[in-house]
């Protein structure tokens, strides 16, 4: 029985690990600017973790297969690692600790290149808010200006997901709100990430970024998109009962369709 | 003694009307009339429902909002019109209310009934909904419904005006007007409503709007006439 172990452990392991190292079940291509150095980073830990992950389940199988007991037959003599367990532990911990801190430190650098970078000057301005179960996005309209937020004014009964006072902030007048994301190719985007309830993710595979949105805080996320064509969002922070069905789509679409659309919108105002 | 028999007759003829022999029915009037709009009204605009693809594709051409709803002539559908004062009591409605939730909208956009009288929500998408009416005065519940569920059956025990929403798609959104009375209409696309079977009385008739508010009058019913009532409500763009 031990020897079988042994066997299903190598097995699973080497499958796994050729899942993975094959790039089957992978992230969709990237049609970010920043989204190779994520890539990368990611490729670096995959193999760096499945390195010792395919050594350890080995090492088990190997040592499961070597000292198991036949059921029924003698029993083998245990053998005392040298020095005792004690080191042996230590050795362990500190190795997987100096892989954690070093996978830490690259990371957390293409992190903050990415998430931590002033956006582009001239970068497309949209506001996000995030609600038990949906996305909205609001862009300035024709005055290049976004209307006030009213958290009280909020009533997705008359679509005024943003709690804008248009009776009295004519700035707000022209705010377009829609439900999905529409940014035109290789233009830089700076979101606002508003929460109006609880903790959401925004979280565009595509496009390599994951942010949460966290209530009471306006999070500001910037990338440029570099293929058009149309891409789920999602949200990733369990948030409720219709968690699931959270979803928007983002439409990267050409400079030219881009304005044609902004213009439509504007014209239903 | 012409004059005293025929004196006579008319005197029990009258008093065999008030006392109301079994086989004739009661005096019935009708209050109708129109609701219109005076100002500027808000515009609609379409429901963006991209992330639930099932309702884009049932509707080719985008839905508007409805919360605001405007015809010819500055009419307004989905105005309840009810008799708020003055009801001489009626025996509660038994037929039940039917409430659907389809291609993501709910229909119809406002659903009136009386107190007590049984409601039954059906979802007819291919998918899940969680309606959730936001009563204030009334018990407030949201409940669930998958993909071929069966109707929740309820009712509602006090008068109240109560927002529904949809807790998945936050769209969608109408009201069940919960009425004390049994009289009462809902106007159409033309702004029409009508109110039958009023006994002989004065009442005071009330026009609800969910974004125009409320406005009453007062309408005295004889015998079997029909009165007409219209009303003229306040519209704000924004």
């Amino acid at each position: 029985m031990g020897r079988l172990f042994a066997v299903v452990v190598t097995l699973i392991a080497l499958a796994s690990a050729t899942i993975f190292a094959l790039h089957i079940w992978w992230l969709p291509p990237d049609i970010s600017t920043h989204g190779a150095r994520i890539d990368r980073q990611l490729n670096e830990t995959m193999v760096v973790a499945g390195v010792l992950f395919v050594l350890g389940q080995l090492a088990l199988a190997f040592f499961v297969w070597r000292f198991s007991t036949r059921e029924g037959g003698p029993p083998r003599p245990s053998r005392a690692f040298p020095g005792g367990p004690t080191p042996l532990v230590v050795l362990a911990t500190v190795l997987v600790g100096v892989e954690i801190l070093v996978l830490t430190f690259v990371g957390s650098k293409v992190w903050a290149d990415v998430y931590q970078t002033p956006p582009a000057p001239g970068a497309l301005q949209i506001e996000v808010v995030g609600e038990q179960f949906a996305f909205y996005f609001r862009y300035a309209g024709a005055d290049g200006k976004f209307g006030a937020m009213h958290p009280e004014l909020m009533n997705d009964a008359t679509q005024n997901f943003f709690g804008l006072d248009p009776a009295n902030d004519t700035t707000a007048r022209d705010d377009i709100v829609v439900g999905s994301l529409v940014i035109p190719v290789n233009q830089p985007v700076v979101l606002r990430l508003h929460a109006k309830d609880v903790n959401h993710s925004f979280y565009v595979p595509e496009l390599r970024i994951q942010q949460d949105f966290v209530p009471g805080m306006v999070i500001p996320l910037h990338f440029t998109a570099t293929k058009p064509g149309k891409y789920e969002l999602v949200c990733t922070q369990l948030c409720g009962l219709g968690h699931y069905n959270m979803r928007a789509y983002v439409e990267v679409k050409t400079r030219p369709e881009f304005d044609q659309w902004l213009k439509e919108r504007a014209a239903e105002l | 003694m012409i004059a005293r028999v025929v004196a006579g007759l008319v005197v029990v003829s009258v008093a065999g009307a008030t006392a109301g022999p079994s086989h004739l029915p009661p005096p019935a009037g009708t209050i109708s009339g129109k609701v219109t709009y005076t100002g500027t009204p808000p515009k609609m605009r379409p429901i963006d429902m991209a992330k639930e693809p099932a309702c884009v594709t049932d509707h080719p051409t985008p839905v508007m909002t409805q919360d605001v709803v405007t015809g010819s002539a500055n009419s307004v559908r989905y105005v309840v019109v009810y008799i708020s004062g003055g009801d001489q009591g009626a025996p509660a409605a038994t037929d039940t209310v039917r409430y659907d939730q389809k291609g993501c909208l709910y229909i119809p956009h406002v659903a009136v009934m009386q107190v007590h009288q049984p409601l039954e929500i059906f979802n007819d998408d291919p998918h899940s909904h969680n309606i959730h009416p936001l009563a204030r005065v009334n018990p407030e519940w949201n409940k669930s419904q998958p993909k071929g569920a069966p109707p929740i059956r309820t009712a509602w025990d006090q008068p109240e005006f109560i927002p529904v929403k949809c807790n998945v798609h936050p769209w969608m959104h109408g009201y069940f007007a919960v009425l004390a009375t049994s009289h009462f209409s809902m106007t159409d696309s033309t702004g029409e409503f009508s109110i039958t079977g009023l006994p002989p009385g004065t009442y005071t008739v009330t026009a609800w709007h969910e974004r125009f508010g409320t406005k009453s009058q007062e309408v005295t019913v004889a015998g079997s006439e029909t009165k007409t009532a219209n009303f003229v409500l306040t519209a704000r763009p924004y």
